[in-house]
């Protein structure tokens, strides 16, 4: 009976503590998905680690966002959409919840349905919806920097830059290995309009997901011989299929890869036989930036790091540093509006991130001078920034062999806005108002 | 003391043959009822409703399909992720390329078209059996995966290969909210358990049993091995192909064919030996067993204060599952449900020891 009392004690206190921890709202919540098990791992763990250096950063160094400070906490979805949307209805309801930023588009494409009934942001910094560039229709979706569309312009414009002209390319031959998922495939509309428009042949090879067996697409490519081969792939499927261009003979300078598929878990292991590899890149890499050395000085070397100290500065974690940031400023943004020094709401972050002004002189004081170009967003457009670079890997490191290149949007408004115009049809939606977009 | 028959006699044969001959069994199951389709709609969180409720409803719907085929009919199936996407698939195309189609309309249709399917990888089994057969059903599911994946009309011409629903109603009344779509899935749910059971319990079901036991004998006292396997893939290819049809619509809203890849199917073939092969109760153990599970052990961290790796977490999870699996089939192999009967048994003689 006394024992019976004092475990009935012991449970009631646990759950008065569980309970009392709900009610709070003096706090940033950061909800984190990552994947750091399955076979995006490799790729998705230095992301991850990045996003959470840098709000632990923010902490130390700042102490929060105007003294609001942040908190954070992680939900693995090894890239499965049914546990990223798990994870999502889980940590939607904490308080003080910011944004959702799901790492992968298959998460992606789930919650967009479901974050304008929660009215929570969704930040898919270089992935995602391609159409929800658009922010007249995709009010909560948040593509900054980047979605595949501008991607594959930007390698097509850097293919008719070798090829002395985009005239040139007439007559040629682009082979696609993707990944056959939402991700792999959202390329392919962009790719087949610009092979109309300049006349080469586009060639689709879909690698089934997750891309361990990749033989029978590289004999497709040996048999095809394009002359040049974009790689749309992700976690294990990069390094697999610079292995099988390497055992096909297929020259890797003619292969150029986007944002995804150009990190160093993708070549490490493949070392000397990825060199020429070519791939986009959104940031730059290294521990020379300031935010750099400001995370390895407040969080690493106190013993906080998340991942391992060789880690940081890497071209994915850099860029989950930079997501994170995005974040981060999304809310100062918002507390510039709806009052500093408090928590944000999920609408008024989604504010924030609509009206981002990060121009030079601000990435440089955030200590992003020369990490990436300056963004900034409006309503009708939630993308805010047009740009990236091509690096190519030498056998022993990545180094930039191109200029700033911007995606053509002659092309990609209008599809854009065909697609979300589709989009808004199917759910039954209606394009924002003007009035709409001053809230 | 509490679960004695004395006093229960019973005097048609109606009331001698019904599902819950016992008094308390009767009243176990009308609270049960009333705790499923009030309470729990009353006092559950959004959460709660989301992420274990409904996902435990529908995979508990696929896990009695399923058990059918390989709990009373003895023919192994891995390809029950491929049977779900078909109806998926097939009820996505229906709800799309029709406007003002009815909800269920559509989900049934799925379930026609995933029986059709079911039955075409199903006749193998008259010719081969167990690990063969297996393999036969593996074929289905990489075959469904290509399918979803390179043709275009299943997708409806979708570019990303992700299809989604939006505006889900019956009869005017939305499903939308977290309540709506619990109890839609409930009624399912419902109304496919009664019917499983029934069948169980009639001639067909006493078929897949012997069927199961001994074919042979079976075909010699008369029963046609035909009939019998392709009703059993034919009935459990219609059950999953519905619970495919409400794991789109209901669960995911959105999704693409790695929703249904080889991990389900092996979700639910351990859904259905950890809860039991050849009952109908089993099903539902074992899917509330790997539903919750999971979100249990990923939400230790944050509910006791453990700091648990998330990468862990997930790790630990599959150990805990593999683990779990062969503790079960040594000791148990009849599963949790089996479990629930012997204690059942004992509870007929409590607090007597024999």
């Amino acid at each position: 009976m006394k024992h019976l009392m004092k475990s009935l004690a012991l449970g009631a206190t646990l759950l008065a503590t569980a309970t009392g921890a709900f009610a709070q709202a003096k706090e940033q919540f950061f909800p984190l998905l990552a994947y750091r098990t399955g076979a995006y791992a490799p790729n998705g763990t230095p992301w991850a680690n990045g996003k959470q250096d840098y709000l632990k950063m923010i902490n130390a160094r700042d102490g929060g966002i105007n003294g609001v400070k942040i908190t954070f906490e992680e939900c693995e979805t090894g890239y499965a959409t049914d546990k990223g949307v798990e994870c999502y209805e889980r940590l939607k309801t904490r308080p003080g919840v910011t944004l959702f930023e799901p790492q992968a588009t298959g998460i992606t494409f789930a919650l967009t349905d479901k974050v304008p009934t929660d009215k929570i942001p969704l930040l898919t910094v270089g992935y995602g919806l391609a159409a929800s560039q658009d922010g007249g229709v995709f009010k909560w979706n948040f593509p900054l920097m980047g979605s595949y569309w501008t991607a594959a312009d930007m390698l097509i414009q850097q293919i008719g830059k070798k090829e002395g002209g985009l005239d040139k390319l007439k007559g040629k031959k682009i082979a696609l290995v993707y990944h056959d998922s939402p991700f792999g495939k959202e390329p392919i509309p962009l790719l087949e309009e610009r092979a109309k428009m300049h006349g080469f042949e586009l060639t689709k090879i879909p690698v089934t997901a997750p891309g361990v067996e990749q033989k029978s697409a590289w004999l497709q490519v040996r048999q095809a011989k394009p002359d040049y081969v974009l790689l749309w792939g992700w976690g294990i499927m990069n390094a697999t299929a610079l292995k099988e261009a390497q055992a096909t003979g297929y020259p890797r300078e003619k292969m150029y890869g986007v944002w995804w598929a150009g990190a160093e878990p993708d070549v490490k292991d493949v070392g000397e036989g990825a060199k020429g590899y070519n791939a986009l890149n959104l940031n730059t890499s290294g521990q020379t930036p300031k935010v750099i050395q400001d995370i390895l000085k407040y969080v690493h070397d106190k013993g906080q790091g998340t991942g391992p100290k060789d880690e940081v500065g890497t071209v994915l974690y850099t860029r989950g540093v930079i997501i994170q940031m995005l974040g981060v400023e999304a809310v100062r943004r918002a507390q510039e509006r709806f009052g500093k020094g408090k928590v944000m709401t999920g609408e008024q972050v989604r504010w924030g991130l609509e009206n981002l002004a990060l121009d030079q002189k601000k990435l440089d004081s955030l200590g992003f001078s020369g990490v990436m170009r300056p963004l900034s967003t409006s309503c009708q457009d939630h993308m805010g920034s047009t740009w990236a670079r091509v690096h190519t890997w030498d056998g022993s490191k990545w180094s930039f062999t191109s200029d700033w290149l911007q995606a053509d949007e002659q092309i990609i408004k209008p599809m854009v806005k065909a697609a979300a115009d589709k989009y808004a049809t199917e759910k039954k939606l209606t394009r924002r108002t003007p009035a709409d977009c001053q809230s | 003391m509490l679960y004695r028959e004395n006093g229960q006699f019973k005097s048609t044969y109606r009331s001698d043959q019904q599902i819950f001959p016992i008094l308390q069994d009767r009243i176990a199951i009308a609270l049960l009822l009333i705790a499923a389709f009030v309470v729990i709609p009353l006092i559950a969180s959004p959460y709660l409703l989301t992420a274990i409720f409904i996902p435990f409803l529908i995979l508990a719907l696929a896990a009695l399909g399923l058990n059918i085929l390989v709990g009373y009919c003895g023919q192994i199936s891995l390809g029950t992720g491929a049977f779900m996407a078909v109806g998926a698939y097939a009820a996505y195309n229906l709800q799309t390329r029709i406007d003002g189609m009815p909800m269920i309309v559509s989900l049934l249709f799925g379930g026609i078209v995933s029986t059709v399917i079911g039955v075409l990888f199903g006749v193998p089994s008259l010719r081969i059996k167990g690990l063969y057969l297996a393999v036969a059903t593996l074929a289905a599911q990489f075959f469904v995966d290509w399918a979803c994946l390179r043709l275009g009309w299943v997708t409806n011409g979708s570019s990303s290969g992700s299809v989604s629903v939006a505006g889900l109603n019956v009869f005017g009344l939305p499903i939308e909210s977290p309540v709506q779509k619990y109890l839609f899935a409930l009624i399912f749910l419902a109304v496919f358990a009664l019917l499983a059971k029934n069948l169980v319990r009639g001639a067909i079901g006493r078929e897949w049993m012997a069927i199961r036991d001994m074919d042979v004998a079976a075909a010699v006292i008369g029963i046609r091995p035909v009939y019998a396997k392709l009703t059993a893939f034919a009935v459990s290819s219609f059950i999953v192909g519905v619970a495919g049809g409400l794991w789109g619509f209901i669960h995911l809203g959105s999704w693409e064919p790695a929703a249904f890849n080889i991990d389900r199917s092996f979700q639910l073939l351990f859904m259905v030996i950890i809860g039991g092969l050849g009952s109908i109760m089993g099903s539902f153990f074992g899917a509330a067993f790997i539903v919750v599970l999971p979100i249990i052990l990923d939400g230790l961290p944050y509910w006791f204060g453990i700091p648990i790796d998330t990468a862990t977490a997930s790790h630990l999870t599959f150990m805990i599952f593999g683990a779990l699996i062969v503790f079960f089939l040594i000791v148990e192999p009849h599963g949790i449900a089996r479990l629930w009967s012997t204690a059942k048994e004992k509870l007929r003689l409590w607090p007597f020891p024999h």
